[in-house]
Parts: C-alpha cells; sequence; structure tokens
C-alpha cells in the first residue's frame, strides 16, 4: 500500500498520462478478451444436427439468450433423456440441455415436466401439448438398408411412433423387385412429426438408424412461395395477377351445369367488343377440356 | 518487534489464542463451501433431491427457486425476458447478498474461491514473484465488456467461459474438459498474477462486489488501537487495500471497512493476535480509538512488500 503513496503525490500531468495509459490498456485488453467471447458465443449457435433440443426449445439464437444452463429440465425428465452438453465432448454449448435420439429419445410426457421445470422460459412454456412440440423432423435416410424400403415388413418405426397414423405412415408403393409385391415405405409428415426420435431410437437395425431426427433447418427445405400446389389451392397464382376466364370442363365430362364449357355471365369473360374479345363458342375438342 | 518479524504469518495468533481459534473463519468458510456444493451434490450422489441445479439456478425443496442475478442481467441485456421464476430466483440472491455483502459470495460459497486459495498459498510456499498486478478496476472493465458482449452477441456470453459454473456444473452434471478451466485460473494465480483471478479479474465478483456495497454485515477493526504492525491481515487479506482506511484510520474514520472489495471472509480476524478485529454491522457505533501516533516503523522485508 504505502508503496503506492509516493505516486499519487506526483504532479499532474504525469498522472493523467497514466491514467490514459491504464485506460487504453484495460479498453484493449477487453476488446481482445472480449472478441474471443464473441466468437465462442457466435460459434456455439452451430448447433451440431444430431443433437436435439428439449422440447419447448427456442431457437437457437434466442435459446443461448434464455438458458441459463441450470440443468433443471435434466433433472426432471423421467426418462434421463437430457443431458447437459460436456466440453469437448458433445457439440452444443457447454452446459446446454439435449438428446441423442439413438441413446434416450424423448418419450413425449403429456405433462412436459422439462418444460415446466424450466425457469427462464428458454424452453417455452406456452408449449403446452406435447404433440405441438417442434424438436426435429424424423427423416428416412438410408432408404436402401431400411427395412421397409426393402420390401419387407418391419414397421417398427411406425409402430412406435407417439404419434401414429400423423406424423409417419406406411405408404404402399409397387415393388419393382419382385414385380408383384408392395413395398411400405415409412413416410414422415413434417406437419405432424414432433421430432421426439422414438423412431429413430427404435429402428431395428444395428449401429446407426434407417431413419434419424434431423433439425428442421436441416431437413425441411423452403417451397418457393410462386409454385402453388393446385390440387390443394383452388386458386392459380395467375388469378392473382391476371384476371382469365374461368373456364369449366366441357362435354363429354361430368359437367351438367355448362355443357359448352362457358357458364354464361361468369364474372371475368372476355366483353366481345374488346380488342382480342371474342364470343365463346361451344364447340370444344371432341377430348374435352380439363379445365384446371 | 524484530523478533516478532520473524514469525510466519499467523503464527503469532496461533501462539496467543490457539490452533483452531486462529483459523476458525477459514475452517467456517471451507465448511460454508463444501456446505453449499455438498447440497447440491446430495441428489446426483446419495439421490436426495433437496436441492437442484446449480449456481446459475436451482430448485430447493421444490419450492425455492434462486437465480444467479448477474447471470439474469445478461440474458435481459441479451433481451430475453424470462419467466416469473427465474426473476423471484434472482431477486431472493440479490436481496440476501444486498444484506450480507456481495462478495461474501465470493469467499463463503464460490467453488473457484479454494482454487485460487490453493493457487495462492502454494505461490507462498515458492516465495514467487507477485507478476502481472492490474488495476483493481480492472475487473469492472471486464464486467462491463461481458455486458457489451451479451448484448452483441444476444447470448448470456460469460457462461462461455465462466470458470465458477465449469466447475460447479461440471462437478454436479458432469465435466468434459470444462476443468481446463479450472486448471487455467488456477495457473493464472500461480504464476502470471498473485491474486489475479478473485482479486482483479473476475466479473462476477465485481458484479457481486456492487451489488453489495453496502451490506449490513461487516468486519470492523474496533480494537485498532491494539495494532502491533505486524501486517499479518495485510498478508492475508485477498483484497489488501480494503484494510488501511479502517485499520490505520484517525479517530473521526470509522474503523469498520466499508469497501464493496471486502469479500468478509474473516481472516483478518483469524491471523491478528492482539484480535483488533470482528464481525459486526454497519450501524455499529462503538467508538473506536484510533491506533497511537507512532514513528514510522522499518518495514517487515518479504511479507509486508508483498502486502503492498
Ligand atoms: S417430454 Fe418428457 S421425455 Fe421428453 S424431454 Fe421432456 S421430460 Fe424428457
Ligand atoms: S431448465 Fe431451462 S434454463 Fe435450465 S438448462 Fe434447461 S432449458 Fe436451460
Ligand atoms: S420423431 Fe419419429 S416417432 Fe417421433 S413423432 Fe416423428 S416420426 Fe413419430
Ligand atoms: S425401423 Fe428402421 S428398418 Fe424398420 S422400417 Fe423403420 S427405418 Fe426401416
Amino acid at each position: 500500500m504505502s508503496a503506492n503513496k509516493p505516486a499519487k503525490a506526483k504532479p499532474k500531468p504525469i498522472d493523467r498520462r497514466r491514467f490514459l495509459q491504464d485506460t487504453a490498456r484495460a479498453a484493449a485488453g477487453c476488446a481482445v478478451a472480449g472478441m474471443a467471447i464473441s466468437h465462442l458465443a457466435t460459434d456455439a449457435r452451430a448447433l451440431p444436427a444430431r443433437a436435439i433440443r428439449p422440447p419447448g426449445a427456442l431457437p437457437e439464437d434466442d435459446f443461448l439468450a434464455a438458458c441459463i444452463r441450470c440443468g433443471l429440465c435434466a433433472r426432471d425428465c423421467p426418462y434421463d433423456t437430457l443431458k447437459l452438453a460436456e466440453l469437448g465432448f458433445d457439440g452444443p454449448a457447454t452446459g446446454t440441455p439435449y438428446f441423442t435420439a439413438r441413446d434416450i429419445p424423448c418419450e413425449m410426457c403429456d405433462d412436459i415436466p422439462c418444460v415446466v421445470a424450466c425457469p427462464t422460459g428458454a424452453l417455452d412454456h406456452s408449449l403446452t401439448n406435447i404433440d405441438d412440440a417442434d424438436m426435429g423432423i424424423a427423416v428416412l435416410i438410408d432408404q436402401e438398408r431400411c427395412l421397409n424400403a426393402l420390401g419387407l415388413r418391419c414397421d417398427v418405426c411406425y409402430r412406435v411412433c407417439p404419434v401414429i397414423d400423423e406424423a409417419i405412415t406406411l405408404e404402399r408403393r409397387h415393388n419393382e423387385r419382385s414385380g408383384h409385391h408392395a413395398i411400405f415405405m415409412p413416410t414422415v409428415h413434417s406437419d405432424a412429426c414432433t421430432g421426439c426420435g422414438k423412431c429413430e431410437k427404435s429402428c431395428v437395425l444395428p449401429g446407426e438408424s434407417a431413419i434419424k431426427v434431423l433439425p428442421r433447418r436441416i431437413a425441411t427445405a423452403e417451397a418457393a412461395e410462386h409454385y402453388k400446389l393446385g390440387w390443394e389451392d383452388r386458386n392459380p397464382l395467375v388469378d392473382e395477377i391476371i384476371d382469365l376466364p374461368d373456364r369449366l370442363p366441357g362435354p363429354g365430362t361430368d359437367n351438367l351445369v355448362a355443357p359448352g364449357g362457358y357458364l354464361p355471365g361468369t364474372e371475368g369473360l372476355p366483353d366481345p367488343n374488346m380488342d382480342g374479345g371474342f364470343t365463346p363458342t361451344f364447340k370444344l375438342p371432341g377430348t374435352g377440356g380439363t379445365g384446371q | 518487534m524484530s523478533a516478532k518479524t520473524k514469525l510466519p504469518v499467523g503464527q503469532e495468533a496461533i501462539q496467543d489464542k490457539g490452533w483452531l481459534k486462529a483459523h476458525k473463519y477459514l475452517l467456517l468458510r471451507r465448511a460454508s463451501q463444501m456446505f453449499f456444493l455438498g447440497l447440491f451434490l446430495l441428489g446426483p450422489w446419495f439421490g436426495l433431491w433437496w436441492v437442484k441445479g446449480n449456481l446459475a439456478g436451482s430448485l430447493t425443496f421444490d419450492v425455492l427457486p434462486l437465480t444467479d442475478p448477474f447471470v439474469l442481467v445478461q440474458m435481459l441485456v441479451a433481451q430475453h425476458w424470462p419467466e416469473m421464476t427465474a426473476i423471484t430466483g434472482a431477486v431472493i440472491v440479490a436481496v440476501a447478498y444486498a444484506l450480507i455483502g456481495g462478495r461474501v459470495y465470493c469467499s463463503w460459497v464460490c467453488p473457484i474461491n479454494p482454487v485460487t486459495d490453493g493457487a495462492h498459498w502454494l505461490h507462498d510456499k515458492l516465495g514467487l514473484a507477485k507478476g502481472w498486478q492490474p488495476k483493481r478496476n480492472t475487473r469492472y472493465w471486464v464486467l462491463g465488456m461481458v455486458l457489451v458482449v451479451s448484448m452483441l452477441t444476444g447470448t448470456i456470453a460469460w457462461e462461455f467461459v465462466n470458470p465458477i459454473s465449469m466447475l460447479h456444473r461440471g462437478l454436479i452434471f458432469g465435466m468434459g474438459f470444462a476443468w481446463a478451466f479450472v486448471l487455467a485460473v488456477f495457473l493464472f494465480d500461480l504464476f502470471v498474477s498473485r491474486r489475479g483471478w478473485c482479486g482483479h479479474l473476475c466479473p462476477v465478483g465485481a458484479f457481486y462486489g456492487l451489488l453489495g456495497a453496502r451490506p449490513v454485515l461487516r468486519v470492523s477493526a474496533t480494537e485498532r488501537a491494539a495494532c502491533d504492525d505486524c501486517m499479518d491481515c495485510f498478508a492475508v487479506c485477498p483484497e489488501m487495500h480494503v484494510i488501511t482506511p479502517a485499520l490505520r484510520g484517525s479517530e473521526d474514520d470509522t474503523p469498520i471497512i466499508t469497501s464493496q472489495d471486502c469479500t468478509n471472509c474473516g481472516r483478518c480476524i483469524d491471523v491478528c493476535a492482539p484480535q483488533v478485529f470482528r464481525f459486526t454491522t454497519a450501524f455499529d457505533t462503538t467508538p473506536a480509538p484510533a491506533r497511537a501516533a507512532r514513528p514510522a516503523s522499518p518495514k517487515k522485508p518479504s511479507k509486508a512488500s508483498r502486502a503492498a
């Protein structure tokens, strides 16, 4: 202590210089340390594809702002599904909860104890129906080894699914190899699959599973906005840009309302007096237009 | 006096008060540190789930939520508004430390404290130079840096490196390579900077220091008139600059150690043979005559200079 005293008594300019030096040094040190931590923080966002967050987990960016890594979710998971990531062994940010479906999948508890236990809302408390959970999506990733894909009737992944017949169905296909059998293809539906991983856990193949839960960001593509599925969407896109006449199926079809094609007085029928306008004729080619 | 100066730190107190009394608060502190760690380990080791979680957030007897307020502040800066549970927990912890002294966390609870104390002990044994000594306010710079990084990255930034959580969570949930952070702190304190981590850098300590800057529980040099300049308290105090104003103050200066850096560890009480120090409250107004003025005494060579 006393060694510092003479320094304090020194004239001011030196004090000021020293103060500025110290400040600059502290600021520079903090900048370097800060950048190192920022780097770690940014790195941690790249959650490995095989690490699945608990039900209700916020998107990874928000999750790292919210999760205090207390492990209460893991403690209250009755199946010991959830683990806290360990530095150097597991991919997710150290201490954050995750599970590996092939080891222990999420059993989709009705009361979702992990979410209830989370004190911070890193697991979103608005998730009250476990069927709404979205931990990831199962993907039949190895269609060369899946027994069902080979034409056998394994069906295990289908049968264990807690959302059976909604999240996963068996789609019947022709078995081209044998020529007269069926293939029951396990098919996952992204709107209903919760990513619990029970299918991945139960796949009978040794080692890796043929069906795997992947994060939505990897497993799903984004539908281009200008593609519309006509069979799902009755109004084709062009309707929103130009107004085409609504043409109904012609003769030979079961159109009893307007056997010729156009329904008189249909909105949007071109004015015959206009440039390019015409009077509709009821003579359509014999095959008949099928309309949209 | 000159005969005494040859004695190792605390030797005189041991002679006068007995070994146990000369280590009272050190032993109590170790017991407290083990107690708080033990509570968390009852579950994973013995299946007794009284306390679940870790120092960042916990639930005791399924009713009492506790949250580390520093973690919560980082969360808020990172723009996540938590559930009420976390806020309640943080308020309870904050109020408790505001009353008993923020840095009581450092010396009575934090699991890194035995590590840095160990490094200091070895440092003394090996007679190493004190090394790099950053300014006392460096920890506030680090604190500010952590909050800025939390804000910019939108994460609870300190938890990526915090050796406290690494150790505590590691012991309770599984360590992985997290021990590397703990070893780094130990080596830093041993070879790079004497008492460097807890005394100069740790932003958690800085935060708790600010949080409990005006606590009720305090250490006071009430009997400062009896001080015989052995300098042992300076040698053991992890924040020795806090002692001077109280111990060397004049009649009008309060004998109470008022610095927010004081960790209320009570080690000065232990090692003082004339029993100058004691725990008291901030409202204690017991008159404390200053030490009689005396000529500048020759400095003790080794320990005292290191205390500076
Ligand atoms: S829903 Fe149940 S099984 Fe799944 S992670 Fe939560 S507590 Fe564990
Ligand atoms: S309970 Fe919430 S805050 Fe705690 S580790 Fe789990 S997700 Fe993170
Ligand atoms: S992960 Fe598998 S078992 Fe779970 S809901 Fe999806 S398809 Fe079903
Ligand atoms: S359990 Fe495995 S092998 Fe069997 S049908 Fe499902 S994915 Fe195929």
